[in-house]
């Protein structure tokens, strides 16, 4: 729209005018983008969501050789006791024969730093085209590489969660986690 | 710009000359908003048609926002409210400004209409302007209605039966409607869904409603408190910058009021009642509407015959619509007819007498008292009004706004 | 217009009134009490809602749900998370394992309050046919709630205290629990509360009236824990508006002053 003209004329001083306008305008535009942060924070995930943004996991009861499937975030997650056998193949594969190189050790570290080669916790979720993989329970095929295998379009990972053979592009992801005693995991 | 009402604005800005010469919106605006000549004589009472619309829109803007976070199921209503309530970031803020908006917008409105009858604005050529004000009110009854009942607690429920119920008064046809209503044979899930499709519409609606007002509005004008056309430039002032700061701070002022509410008592207007979950087997004790509703509660139960309740109850509104033809005075404000002036206060008292009546058990005083003011209340309509307009001397009318406003600053 | 004004103000709050107007019956009303979250600027008295969340749940929880609410929650009363899973670590909730079989696991502060009865029908059942109401929004259920709960809680009176009136008129028997201030006087509640029935770690003396009092300062942070966010915001919003309309009188006037 063009530009407002205030009539001028009578009694009110035109400068004095002004600035009222223009202090009340920048009060009104600061009123109305306060108001409209409300709105927008309403969309956030609320606080029943956030508090199952992270779960404790007790990993006690999961034997050597086991694995189980807690489920965080709305999605999957395989946490796995591996063998001293699983720990040793994973970390013999030569960098150069991994279409995602990653060492065995930086897929087994919480986020302190904390190394314990025993247990694999990740995204049970191929990079792929996002199936769930086979593998994490008893019984199921487990794929060439002794590790997981995705059905969907035969995606093969090893005993390091690692892609190996097939269509997926990257290793399965690892979440955040904390180990914050020995027997409990905070994934998130 | 500064153009006066009639010549075509000439604008400086390419890009908003480019759009105009397409779709001409800013030289809408320019009209309507800008130049329009307005009676220079309004006074605060005249701010309540912009607060009401600030309303709706503040209305429709957290209803949206609820809505994502809203549940229509009967076993999850409740809960989903009190989650927006505890859980949803500054959900408590969205929830308590629409819970209260809905009163304060009612408010606005009461006020709006009570002006609308004092000054006359109903009276020719203000006709359908003034009906096209009367279905607003209809619908925003409706979409307040269905809105309370979407929190599913003991008064969303039995106040929905109550409601609803009021349809099987219709003879033949009557239960028929109300199991169509319901989609079912007691309010229930069905119900619940149909409330809040229908909740969520209507508010457009009523944005339609609305649009369709203000362009009849802007066809004559508005009234003013003389009730006297404007005869000239010397009688208007453009609506920009004079009413829009007026309004302007007459919004800002309201909002005070509703802020203080909202933050400060936000439970004030409702009923505790509607904090224990709906339980379809327990009546609470006292089934009461949300205060706006009060008046013509109380209409219905002063008549001891069911149809005849409700036929009284949905006359006091019908009436409405036929009010700038029951009004046989040719004066339009109240200023100048001495009579009338005083039979307006009564009417006022009357409608908040109403809302006690209805706020309160029917028993005791209560009962004659309803039943009194129910008698009154068609009375003022349908006898007194013509009458009145016969009868009645009015006072001289002063010869022009600009001549009224001048003599009163002399005075 | 200046009366008009009047008359409309006084419409409209009288309505307002009316719409919160209700019968009295023959019900006494419970006495005033000054509680720390009243007024404008009233805030939750912590220490007193932690012990009532105590009192809560040593006594009532036996009973009465608080389903609204979750171990988490509690954080906003001022515990640490630690403290919260101190709390709850006994604490077992059903759910379901892998295989779909019901199983009970330990609670966490994501979990909602643990409720006593598995459903609305158990818990009438095991109440004489009456389920005890949840306690999530109770103070915001009842009028003037803090009040009315904390007279309840206190407002039984023993069998052999009664007036023969009183027992003739409420036809009340020994087994009977007579109220003073819940309608009708009879209540399927026994007394909960007594001197010392909870042991409190701060050294307040457990009287019936201190329990009472605490457990409707945590009832009343349970109804809605956000009240103080509401009254800050409040506060500022007030104060902006205020300073909005100043300068809206100021710019109004201002544009006005050739035509006036």
């Amino acid at each position: 729209m063009a530009a407002s003209t205030i009539p001028t004329g009578g009694h009110g001083d035109p400068t004095r005018r002004d600035f009222l306008m223009v202090a009340t305008g920048a009060l009104g535009a600061v009123g109305v983008a306060a108001t409209a942060w409300p709105f927008i924070n309403n969309l956030n995930p609320a606080a029943d969501t956030l508090a199952l943004s992270s779960i404790e996991v007790n990993i006690q009861p999961i034997q050597v050789g086991q694995a189980i499937t807690v489920k965080w975030r709305g999605k999957p997650v395989f946490i796995r006791h591996r063998t001293p056998e699983d720990i040793k193949v994973a970390e013999a594969v030569p960098m150069s024969e991994l279409p995602d190189p990653q060492t065995d050790n930086a897929r087994v570290t919480d986020s302190a730093k904390k190394v314990r080669p025993e247990w694999l916790i990740m995204i049970g979720i191929c990079t792929h085209l996002g199936c769930v993989p086979l593998g994490n329970k008893p019984g199921q095929d487990k794929g060439p590489y002794d590790g997981w295998y995705c059905p969907c379009h035969g995606s093969a990972y090893d005993t390091a969660g690692r892609i190996r053979k097939g269509p997926a592009p990257k290793n399965l992801e690892i979440p955040d986690y904390l180990f914050t005693s020995d027997t409990l995991v905070r994934i998130g | 710009m500064a153009s006066s009402h009639g010549t075509p604005p000439v604008f400086n800005n390419k890009v908003i000359a480019w759009i105009d010469h397409r779709l001409p919106v800013f030289s809408y605006l320019e009209k309507e908003y800008n130049t329009f000549p307005t009676p220079r004589n309004f006074n605060y009472f005249w701010n309540f048609g912009a607060i009401a619309t600030v309303m709706l829109v503040l209305m429709i803007a957290t209803g949206i926002v609820l809505a994502t976070n809203y549940t229509p199921h009967v076993l999850m209503a409740f809960d989903s409210v009190e989650r927006i309530d505890r859980d949803v970031p500054q959900g408590w803020l969205i929830r308590d400004l629409h819970m209260n908006g809905a009163s304060f917008f009612f408010i606005a409105v009461y006020i709006h209409i009570f002006r609308g009858m004092y000054y006359g604005s109903y009276k020719a050529p203000r006709e359908l302007l003034w009906i096209l004000g009367v279905i607003i009110f209809l619908l925003m009854m409706a979409t307040a209605f269905m809105g309370y009942v979407l929190p599913w607690g003991q008064m969303s429920f039995w106040g929905a039966t109550v409601i609803t119920n009021l349809f099987s008064a219709i003879p033949v046809v009557g239960d028929a409607i109300v199991t169509w209503l319901w989609g079912g044979f007691a309010i229930d899930n069905p119900t619940l869904n149909r409330f809040y499709a229908l909740h969520y519409l209507l508010p457009f609606i009523i944005v339609a409603v609305v649009a369709l007002h203000v362009i009849a509005l802007h066809v004559h004008g508005s009234n003013n408190p003389l009730g006297i056309d404007p005869r000239g430039p010397q009688d208007t002032v453009p609506f920009h910058p004079y009413y829009t700061m007026k309004d302007g701070f007459g919004v800002v002022v309201f909002l005070i009021v509703y802020a203080g509410f909202a933050f400060f008592a936000p439970d004030y207007m409702g009923h505790p009642d509607n904090y224990i979950p709906a339980n379809p087997l327990v009546t609470p004790e006292h089934i009461v509407p949300e205060w706006y509703f009060l008046p013509f509660y109380a209409i219905l139960r002063a008549i001891p015959d069911k149809l005849g309740g409700v036929i009284a109850m949905f006359g006091a509104i019908a009436v409405l619509f036929v009010l700038p033809w029951l009004d046989t005075s040719r004066v339009r404000s109240a200023t100048f007819r001495p009579i009338y002036k005083w039979f307006m206060f009564v009417l006022v008292i009357d409608v908040v007498v109403l809302g006690f009546c209805g706020a309160n058990p029917p028993a005791g005083f209560w009962i004659p008292l309803a039943q009194v003011a129910t008698v009154y209340y068609f009375f003022h309509f349908l006898i007194l009004l013509p009458i009145l307009g016969k009868i009645e001397r009015p006072l001289p009318l002063p010869p022009s706004i600009a001549d009224a406003v001048l003599k009163k600053k002399a005075a | 217009m200046r009366k008009l004004l009047v008359t409309g103000a006084i419409a409209a709050a009288s309505l307002a009134t009316a719409a919160v107007a209700i019968a009295a019956g023959t019900t006494p009303h419970p006495p005033h009490k000054h509680w720390h979250f009243q007024g404008p600027f009233g805030t939750y008295d912590r220490a007193a809602a932690q012990r009532g969340y105590q009192v809560y749940q040593e006594v009532c929880a036996a009973c009465h749900s608080l389903s609204l609410l979750a171990y988490r929650n509690l954080m906003e009363l001022g515990l640490t998370e630690n403290q919260v899973k101190d709390l709850i670590k006994d604490i077992q909730v059903p759910d379901l394992n892998d295989d779909g079989q019901p199983i009970e696991r330990p609670a966490r502060p994501s979990d909602r309050f643990k409720k006593p009865f598995p459903n609305e029908a158990a818990a009438a059942a095991a109440n004489n046919g009456k389920a005890p109401p949840d306690l999530s929004v109770i103070v915001k259920a009842r009028e003037n709630g803090p009040d009315y709960i904390h007279a309840l809680l206190t407002g039984y009176v023993p069998f052999d205290k009664l007036t023969p009136e009183q027992i003739k008129e409420f036809a009340v028997t020994k087994d009977d629990n007579f109220n003073t201030y819940f309608p009708g006087h009879k209540i399927a509640m026994a007394p909960p509360l007594s001197d010392d029935k909870v042991t409190y770690a701060d050294g307040t003396k457990a009287t019936t009236d201190q329990e009472a009092s605490d457990v409707v300062e945590f009832l009343a942070w349970a109804s809605e824990p956000h009240m103080e966010d509401r009254k800050r915001t409040g506060v500022r919003v007030v104060l902006f508006l205020l300073a909005m309309a100043g300068l809206m009188y100021a710019v109004k006037r201002s544009v006005w002053s050739d035509k006036h």
